[in-house]
């Protein structure tokens, strides 16, 4: 007889393409490797609705500030969905909040970058938004079933996100001086850092190997990477955007792009905190929690007056 | 003035107020109290911008000058706004928020259902369709007045602030200038003078329910009918209205 | 300061036309059974995927242990007779 709560019965659940669910027998180090990267994957929804708030107001057309205000709107769901995937291991969102305004828990580096003219909305949706599918196509795969399903139904509505990013640009490249030169600059700013929210290479990863063996994660940092930079040049070249790299050219033979070294450099240091917005982006997040620390105390403190109310009446 | 240049006027009053209370309340995107309520109010400001894109886009039609939604939305100067006082003040604290949606919305379901009624049928196709949204506003609004006023003392005394500070804008919903009686003579607009006492009714339960107290009315503050603001408007102009100004070849 | 909250958990189930099942769609933070509906509303029906919603506080959720599985559902694939096709209808039989 096979022992269920072994390491190795896990295993081969895994490798049969199974499914873990909440309360079955997982080891202690996937657990925490999931409440790691769904925490932070939340925790990156959420900060992600900072940079594109920030042009809400400044929308230059209803159409516009309808569509980005309910693609922000969806960012929070996301975040939601994950946060919610992420209780079912035992954490509140009490917690996964501290831990992300102590700075414990990180969120993904590209949000702390400043959206600083209308088309940044346009090269968010285009290329932020882009890398991210690429990474959360591959996660609709991931062995966690809460993870799993959460990510299905972000694919789902991620699906406009793209577009409408693109759409801005396209519009841009075709509009007056002042337009084309917005959108190559946005372009400029948005194009590097884009490629590192992939991760640093998979020689260099040290989490990978575990995700990849326990099917968390399905495709590598540069794998996924490379995906998207295959299908997104085309893109940019498509509406005369130049892709802001002297040396990139396509390998004939592989039909795969091949690009200059990124700058780890500024990788890690904006991971370490240093990156344009971090502190911006965390003291925006403090503040407005604060803010609403009376308000979710009195809607809990009216639920028990009015629960003692119903008991006195029974 | 003829029926068509009033009813663009009226038009362009109710979009107002739609465009701008729906700007206002998209400030507060990434700001709520917890991440459910941030997406609740979201779906209330995109319920405004709806609203607002199917008014201005009827006067428009009416004013005959071949412009767009946004060239109304966006190109005109500070006193040719009329939309509500109310809409424009500043969203405050949570408590002001609640407060202002629930004047508002109220306000919003009582006229609406009259407007149902008007002879000029796009008003009245418009007003079945937002109907359905203010219901849930005002069920929302409700809601949260009667939690925070009825939560703790702290949220108690937010929320009777909230209400004392923002009471002298409610006046305006009431008043009827001779654009609404040339149109209401015509069965277009709605009398707003009966739905004074409803509205107090309505409030009055959702307040005590709150165990808040209702204003005594005193002076109410006036002027948007005739395109006089608080200096509030200006700001939320200045960024809504930035790059249409500052690029004004461009397309968006 | 007081500790923080979040409310309190709620289970989600949308039912996406009528007479279809509820399915679980996932969870919402609420303070009551009101906002409970209303956040499910404003968060899992945001492109028109429900006619109907109901809300349950998570806590009341009772699931069954993986470690019974084999007690549990085990004992059910045999008994094939609960299926039509364990039938042998003569042939030229209608209808049945
Ligand atoms: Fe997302
Ligand atoms: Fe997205």
């Amino acid at each position: 007889m096979h022992n269920e709560h072994s390491d190795a019965h896990f295993q081969l659940r895994i490798d049969n393409g199974e499914h873990i669910e909440a309360k079955d027998y997982m080891p202690d180090a996937y657990r925490k490797h999931l409440i790691r990267q769904m925490s932070q994957h939340a925790h990156s929804e959420v900060i992600g609705m900072q940079p594109e708030g920030n042009w809400i107001t400044r929308a230059p057309s209803l159409r516009a500030k309808q569509i980005l205000l309910a693609k922000i709107q969806d960012e929070g769901g996301h975040g939601l969905y994950l946060y919610s995937a992420a209780e079912t291991l035992g954490v509140s969102r009490v917690e996964f909040i501290e831990q992300l305004q102590s700075g414990k828990a990180k969120y993904s580096s590209i949000f702390n970058y400043p959206s600083l003219n209308w088309a940044d909305i346009g090269a968010i949706g285009w290329l932020v938004d882009g890398a991210a599918i690429v990474n959360q196509v591959s996660l609709q795969r991931t062995s966690y079933g809460p993870y799993s399903r959460a990510m299905v139904r972000i694919c789902k509505e991620e699906s406009f996100h793209q577009r409408q990013g693109y759409e801005i640009m396209a519009k841009m490249m075709k509009g007056t001086k002042d337009q084309q030169a917005m959108a190559q600059d946005a372009m400029n700013r948005w194009w590097w850092p884009s490629l590192m929210m992939f991760g640093p290479h998979d020689t260099d990863s040290p989490n990978s190997s575990n995700a990849v063996k326990w099917k968390i994660k399905r495709e590598t940092n540069d794998e996924l990477r490379q995906k998207f930079i295959d299908k997104t040049i085309p893109q940019a070249e498509l509406i005369g955007l130049t892709v802001p790299d002297k040396n990139f050219k396509l390998d004939e033979k592989t039909g795969h792009y091949k690009i200059s070294e990124i700058n780890w450099d500024e990788f890690h240091r904006v991971i370490e905190g240093h990156g344009p917005c971090n502190k911006q982006r965390l003291d925006h997040h403090i503040k407005y929690h604060q803010e609403g620390e009376w308000v979710r105390e009195a809607a809990l403190a009216y639920k028990q007056k009015h629960l003692k109310k119903e008991l006195q009446t029974v | 003035m003829n029926t068509q240049e009033a009813t663009y006027k009226y038009a362009l009053r109710l979009g107002d107020s739609a465009l701008v209370l729906g700007h206002r309340l998209s400030e507060l995107c990434s700001k709520g109290p917890i991440l459910e309520e941030d997406l609740a109010l979201t779906n209330i400001s995109l319920d405004m911008i709806g609203r607002t894109q199917a008014l201005l886009k009827y006067a428009c039609e009416l004013e005959m000058q071949g412009k767009t939604e946004d060239d109304l939305a966006y190109r005109r100067s500070e006193n040719h706004y009329y939309n509500y006082l109310m809409t424009e003040q500043p969203n405050g604290d949570f408590a002001h928020t609640i407060a202002r949606q629930l004047f508002i919305s109220v306000f919003e379901y009582l006229f609406y259902t009259e407007l149902e009624k008007s002879k000029d049928a796009t008003l009245a196709a418009i007003a079945t369709k937002t109907l359905k949204e203010i219901k849930y506003h005002m069920q929302h609004s409700v809601e949260w007045t009667i939690r925070l006023g009825d939560g703790t003392a702290e949220s108690h005394k937010r929320m009777q602030t909230a209400i004392n500070d923002l009471w002298m804008y409610t006046g305006e919903f009431f008043e009827m200038d001779h654009l609404d009686m040339f149109l209401l003579h015509q069965h277009i607009a709605v009398d707003t003078h009966p739905l004074k006492a409803k509205w107090q009714d309505y409030i009055k339960t959702a307040l005590t329910e709150a165990t808040l107290i209702m204003p005594i009315d005193s002076y109410m503050q006036t002027g948007s009918k005739k395109g006089i603001h608080s200096e509030n408007l200006g700001h939320i102009l200045s960024e809504m209205q930035y790059l249409q100004r500052a690029y004004p070849d461009a397309k968006w | 300061m007081a500790t923080d909250t979040q409310l309190d958990l709620w289970e989600v189930f949308i039912q996406s036309k009528a007479g279809l099942p509820y399915m679980h769609a996932g969870s919402v933070h609420a303070s009551d059974e009101k906002m409970a509906l209303q956040n499910a509303r404003d968060i899992y029906t945001r492109r028109g995927e429900g006619t109907s919603i109901w809300v349950m506080p998570s806590k009341y959720i009772v699931a069954s242990n993986p470690d019974d599985n084999d007690m549990l559902f085990d004992p059910s694939n045999d008994k094939i007779y609960r299926h039509p096709t364990f039938y042998v209808m003569p042939e030229g039989a209608k209808n049945i």
